[in-house]
């Protein structure tokens, strides 16, 4: 049985390579398969990564919107360094904003013309000093914002009276 | 503690250069002009005759106009008008008593002005009653202060009518304003004589300059600018040029008041929380802390021995004025009277204090008897701040609001003599008045 051996061994050899053939494709279906889903997951991640940056960018034009329509400017009454609702609500906004940051600030308080220069310095710094306490208890490090307090002497509106002197009591965040 | 010398500095030399500009440019801006707006009811009618001058050219400077102007805004005197003199004499021969009698001038004062080196001023003082000669006296000096000269005859001539040394020889720092709305102002810290003429800028900057004061020899100043782009005092030498800054202390920087030996500077610091009054040795710049409450402490002034001062606290609510005594380190509140006292300077006699006073919502400038405990109010105008007195504590410069403009004004300790130094020009404010120069 000379003849069988070599039979034998084509057919081995063919079952070898349509085993091999077959496995071989099995592996190459099986890695595109792979490679298709991995590459489907990735642009589903990156498509979330995305959206979520765009909705976190969206998040932050808000803000960047919010603080914008409330201004840099925190007006007091006449003697008090204490926020009024309005102040503390436009501050809520410069706060959500700051959140999302790491950005130092630096708080002017300034006040009217009426009593002493050296004593509004001092109730200028007082102001800024109240806007920085309400930042610092909502979550904003002291070690980003600077006091500087101007006291009277840079006034917006020039004049007396009331209608002016309301603009001058002011803390400014820069 | 952080302190720089500039001397020698870029920044120093940019300055210098810039007070050299403004010099020659703005002088004139920061000019202040006298009204007289009150005076006594009788006033002492003296004839200060032209001075003869003995020297080529023109006289360098009216000596007589510059006397007949200090004795005006006096106003204890009633100069006699040159067109109503019957005579021009300039030495005890030309004086013909019965020329001024007729002319009811109850004092007559003659000179001469001649110049070799320097410029000398003799000049001699009659009573036209007693027909005598009451004084005569020379002033000696550089011809370029002849004004300086001139207020020195006022001082002799002041002290001789009144018992009461005069002040004209002295100077004047303040701040002028020129506003620019919508932008940054500019400010400039100004050196004049007591009668607002010669003025000198010392320091511009669109970056506010306040509170400044005098060393108590007077060749010195301190102030607080916010050149750095926070408040920091420097101090400067007036002859020299040469300046300092004392302090850049995160939060206030202010209130610089030197002490009666020169040694030590008060000021307001708010490094440690909340505004407290500091010392500084100004050789060591060791600095000790005199106040600790969580409310402001502020505007320190020297009592004239130098044991105490006074300053500003609103403590109890209010701003009121306490006295601190170092020996002591006690505290003890002064003013009890109106809801608002505040910034205290004190006169050379240690009696008479003067500070910022609200009645009715208008500030104004009142004076405390520490004595009878007796608080004057002196001044009418409604917006009265930064007051501060002349070295023979008679009168006190003040700042207040006339036609929407910031303006100097001054009052007599008794309140009956006032006039207002507006500024040709723009604002001026914080004025202080210098002790007496020493020569």
């Amino acid at each position: 049985m000379k003849h069988l051996p070599v039979a034998g061994k084509a057919l081995t050899l063919l079952f070898a390579a349509i085993f091999l053939v077959a496995c071989s494709s099995t592996d190459t279906k099986e890695a595109e398969e792979a490679a298709a889903a991995a590459a489907a997951a990735a642009t589903a991640a990156q498509a979330a990564e995305q959206a979520a940056a765009a909705e976190a960018a969206a998040e932050v034009t808000r803000l960047q919107d919010a603080v914008a329509a409330v201004g840099n400017v925190f007006y007091f009454e006449f003697d008090s360094s204490a926020l009024t609702p309005a102040a503390a609500a436009s501050l809520d906004a410069h706060i959500a904003l700051l959140k999302t940051n790491d950005r130092s600030v630096r708080l002017e308080g300034h006040t009217d013309e009426r009593g002493t220069r050296d004593y509004n310095m001092a109730l200028g710094e007082r102001r800024a000093n109240a806007v920085r306490d309400y930042m610092a208890a909502s979550g904003i490090a002291n070690y980003r914002v600077e006091s500087v307090s101007y006291g009277e002497e840079q006034p917006v509106a020039y004049g007396s009276g009331e209608s002016n002197w309301s603009q001058n009591r002011r803390v400014e965040l820069k | 503690m952080k302190w720089l010398v500039w001397t020698g500095s870029k920044k120093v030399s940019t300055i210098a250069l810039l007070v050299a500009l403004l010099l020659a440019t703005v002088g004139a801006r920061a000019e202040l002009v006298i009204e007289i707006t009150q005076g006594v009811d009788n006033p002492t009618a003296i004839a200060v005759v032209p001075f003869a001058w003995h020297g080529a050219g023109s006289v360098p400077e009216d000596i007589a106009a510059v006397v007949d102007s200090d004795l005006t805004r006096s106003g204890q005197f009633a100069p006699v008008d040159r067109s109503d003199m019957l005579g021009l004499p300039s030495t005890e021969k030309e004086v013909f008593y019965r020329d001024w009698r007729a002319i009811q001038s109850e004092y007559l004062l003659i000179g001469r002005v001649s110049v070799t080196d320097q410029m000398r001023i003799e000049y001699e003082l009659f009573d036209v009653l007693r027909q005598t000669r009451v004084y005569s006296g020379v002033e000696l000096g550089p011809v370029n202060e002849a004004r300086m000269l001139g207020h020195r005859v006022s001082d002799k001539i002041y002290q001789q009518l009144t018992g009461i040394r005069g002040a004209f020889a002295t100077r004047l720092l303040y701040v002028a304003v020129t506003r620019v709305p919508g932008g940054k102002d500019y400010f400039r810290l100004t050196l004049a004589d007591s009668d607002g003429a010669r003025p000198i800028v010392l320091l511009e900057s669109r970056e506010p300059v306040l509170a400044p004061t005098w060393s108590p020899d007077g060749r010195e100043i301190a102030y607080v600018s916010f050149e750095t782009s926070r408040p920091a005092i420097f101090r400067q030498n007036l002859q020299t040029g040469a300046r300092e800054q004392l302090t850049n202390f995160r939060g206030l920087n202010s209130s610089p008041s030197w002490s009666p030996d020169g040694k030590t500077m008060a000021m307001v610091l708010s490094k440690d929380g909340s505004p407290d009054i500091y010392l500084m040795d100004l050789v060591s710049k060791k600095l000790t802390r005199i106040t600790r409450h969580y409310a402001i402490d502020t505007e320190p002034a020297w009592m004239p021995d130098g044991k105490s001062l006074l300053f500003t606290s609103d403590r109890g609510g209010r701003p009121q004025i306490y006295r601190y005594t170092l020996a002591s380190g006690q505290t003890d509140r002064l003013t009890y009277e109106g809801s608002y006292n505040a910034r205290a300077r004190v006169a050379q006699d240690g009696r008479n204090v003067v500070m910022v006073h609200q009645i009715n919502g208008r500030f104004h400038i009142a004076l405390l008897d520490l004595v009878t405990n007796r608080l004057q109010v002196l001044t009418s105008t409604e917006l009265d701040e930064s007051p501060s007195i002349a070295p023979n504590g008679s009168m006190l410069l003040y700042a207040t609001k006339y036609g929407g403009r910031g303006i100097l004004a001054a009052v007599s300790v008794d309140g009956g003599v006032k006039f207002r130094l507006p500024a040709r020009d723009g604002d001026v404010r914080e004025p202080a008045w210098s002790p007496y120069m020493s020569r």
